[in-house]
């Protein structure tokens, strides 16, 4: 059933955004939108001192769309690129599952919520889109990972 | 009126399952689904008469030939139009962008030198007015020509509830054309489009209609329009995809430059330069959609038989019924006019503290389709502030219980969602 698509992780994220619309020093964003439906994103990127990834975003959308987003935004932000691109990789790989495929909690945490939503082709793309921003905002700012190549 | 539960008999779809339900259409406006009677038109022609129209003198392209223009007359009579008005297109879309190239091309000639009807011709000061509820398809191609030849774009504006402001000034002697929806497929509000057809006139501006969303839910007579021009689609009136129609006078449509040249649609061709048919010919370049026009023709023939008249009430009362029904729904507002007043059956609703695209889905699980997102609309979204909204659309093959189904699905989506919902910024 459908409903399953809404998990209690997706709708917590949806009516309780994290990272969203926070304040950073920026060195790249990346505009996205959705044109089918209107879905659009901004993601902000930015480095600690330590090396380390910021990372903010604004948008509006549906709930797998924002809920994604607010995810996104907790498990890259305070990560080094090479350690968010395990994480990018194995979202991408969940998403392109058709719902075939267990996934790795260790890596992905609520993230996993959105395993559902690889069975609806039509909302796969509402779940990407702010992972696709934070790609691109990476190769802007020139902070993607060094020892992996992402297909994202 | 007709026997809704007898006619969903002939529409084989509606009686499959989706998600383990059965299935209740209600994107319609989208596309309409298709009675046996017109995939069995096509399947005949296809297995009896099949050959290139207009070309051959063997019996199959007579046959042929004789049932794509008999096709055409059945569509005219449909609507009121004189045969020769009537020119075949892949779409709606086609159909106005055939009328924009017409501009655009007689503008291009005419800056050559080249003698062109100079109705079509455009020059900077010049002005194309649409309004704000119109589809893409009624706004780009004529985005596209303005930034072409130098013309510039106004629109009337909307009110709060989701009718033209026709406010004056607007259409002035700068106005050289006037393209307006009759029925709004966000809002489902009709437009009083003689009204504004005369208002082109009378500053010398030709006009035309999108009859996309009116010609498939109540009686259109074309010439009672006051247009010189309307388009609309096959695929919403239980035709075919792949079919269109252009309507145009006769006298517009031969002067025109032609948009897609080659094949069918000349006169003489030399080495160096040719002539062209009289329309509608001149505007169907290539081996035309045949089996298509047939299906279509058999389309109208079957909403003849239904008269058209009772299919625009049969919608009246439906749509009457949802608005009444979503109106006792907490948290549900309706985009577009809440009255019956001048309003057809494309119902759009937002739901607060849920997406669109949410509600869309949660209502696909109890086996309900409907559309969701800005439906080719984008800026009608924006003047309401709203980023999209999920819409209801009828037709003669949905009664009572369907929309019983819809709001049944919406009331879960507020469950699932846990309503009044209180979104984070």
């Amino acid at each position: 059933m459908s409903e399953d698509l809404y998990q209690e992780i997706i709708l917590d994220h949806y009516k309780n955004p994290r990272g969203k619309n926070v304040s950073i020093d920026a060195l790249a964003e990346s505009y996205q939108v959705n044109p089918t439906c209107g879905d659009e994103i901004t993601v902000e990127i930015g480095q600690n001192t330590d090396g380390t990834l910021l990372v903010s975003y604004d948008g509006q959308g549906c709930s797998i769309s924002q809920a994604s987003a607010s995810v996104m935004s907790e498990l890259i932000n305070g990560k080094t690129p090479d350690e968010a691109a395990p994480i990018q990789e194995a979202f991408m790989e969940l998403m392109k599952s058709k719902g075939q495929l267990e996934p790795d909690e260790e890596i992905l945490e609520d993230a996993i919520a959105f395993a559902g939503v690889s069975k609806y082709p039509a909302r796969i793309k509402c779940a990407l889109i702010s992972w696709m921003a934070l790609s691109d905002a990476q190769i802007k700012a020139e902070l993607t990972s060094t020892t992996t190549t992402r297909n994202g | 009126m007709f026997d809704v539960k007898k006619l969903r008999a002939d529409f084989p779809i509606l009686s499959r399952t989706v998600r383990g339900v059965p299935l209740v259409y209600l994107d319609s406006g989208a596309t309409s689904q298709k009675p046996f009677q017109v995939l069995d038109a096509e399947r005949y022609f296809y297995e009896n008469s099949n050959a290139a129209v207009h070309r051959g003198a063997h019996a199959l392209a007579e046959e042929a030939t004789d049932a794509y223009e008999g096709a055409r007359q059945t569509i005219a009579s449909f609507v009121g139009a004189n045969v020769d008005e009537i020119v075949f297109t892949k779409n709606a879309t086609e159909g106005i962008n055939l009328v924009a190239y017409a501009f655009s091309n007689a503008t291009d000639k005419a800056r050559q030198g080249i003698d062109v009807d100079q109705r079509f011709v455009l020059n900077p000061g010049d002005s194309i007015v649409v309004t704000e509820m119109e589809h893409h398809a009624n706004l780009v191609p004529w985005q596209e020509l303005c930034a072409k030849t130098g013309a510039q774009l106004k629109w009337f504006g909307l009110t709060d509830d989701g009718r033209l402001n026709l406010e004056p000034g607007v259409i002035d002697s700068s106005t050289k054309f006037v393209s307006v929806v009759h029925q709004s497929n966000l809002l489902g509000t009709i437009n009083p489009v003689r009204e504004i057809m005369d208002m082109a006139h009378a500053v010398g501006a030709l006009g035309m209609v999108d009859l996309c969303q009116s010609v498939p839910h109540m009686p259109v007579n074309v010439h009672d329009l006051g247009a010189d021009f309307a388009a609309w689609s096959g695929h919403k009136m239980l035709g075919p995809t792949g079919i269109g129609i252009l309507w145009g006078k006769s006298d517009l449509l031969n002067v025109m430059p032609p948009f897609l040249s080659g094949g069918s649609m000349i006169e003489m061709v030399h080495m160096d330069q040719s002539t062209y048919a009289p329309a509608p010919q001149r505007f169907e370049a290539g081996v035309p959609m045949v089996a298509q026009a047939i299906g279509l023709a058999r389309a109208c023939d079957y909403l003849t038989n239904l008269g058209m008249q009772n299919v625009f009430e049969h919608e009246q009362e439906l749509t009457a019924y949802t608005l009444e029904e979503l109106a006792k729904i907490p948290g549900v507002r309706v985009i577009g006019p809440t009255d019956m007043h001048a309003r057809g059956s494309a119902v759009s609703f937002v739901v607060d503290g849920i997406h669109p695209h949410d509600v869309g889905h949660l209502m696909d699980a109890k086996g309900v389709a409907v559309r969701v997102g800005h439906h080719c609309c984008w800026p009608t979204c924006r003047r309401f502030d709203i980023p999209a909204t999920t819409r209801i659309t009828t037709y003669i093959y949905n009664d009572k219980s369907d929309i019983d189904q819809a709001i049944a699905g919406i009331k879960s989506a507020q469950e699932v969602f846990g309503s009044p919902i209180a979104v984070g910024a």
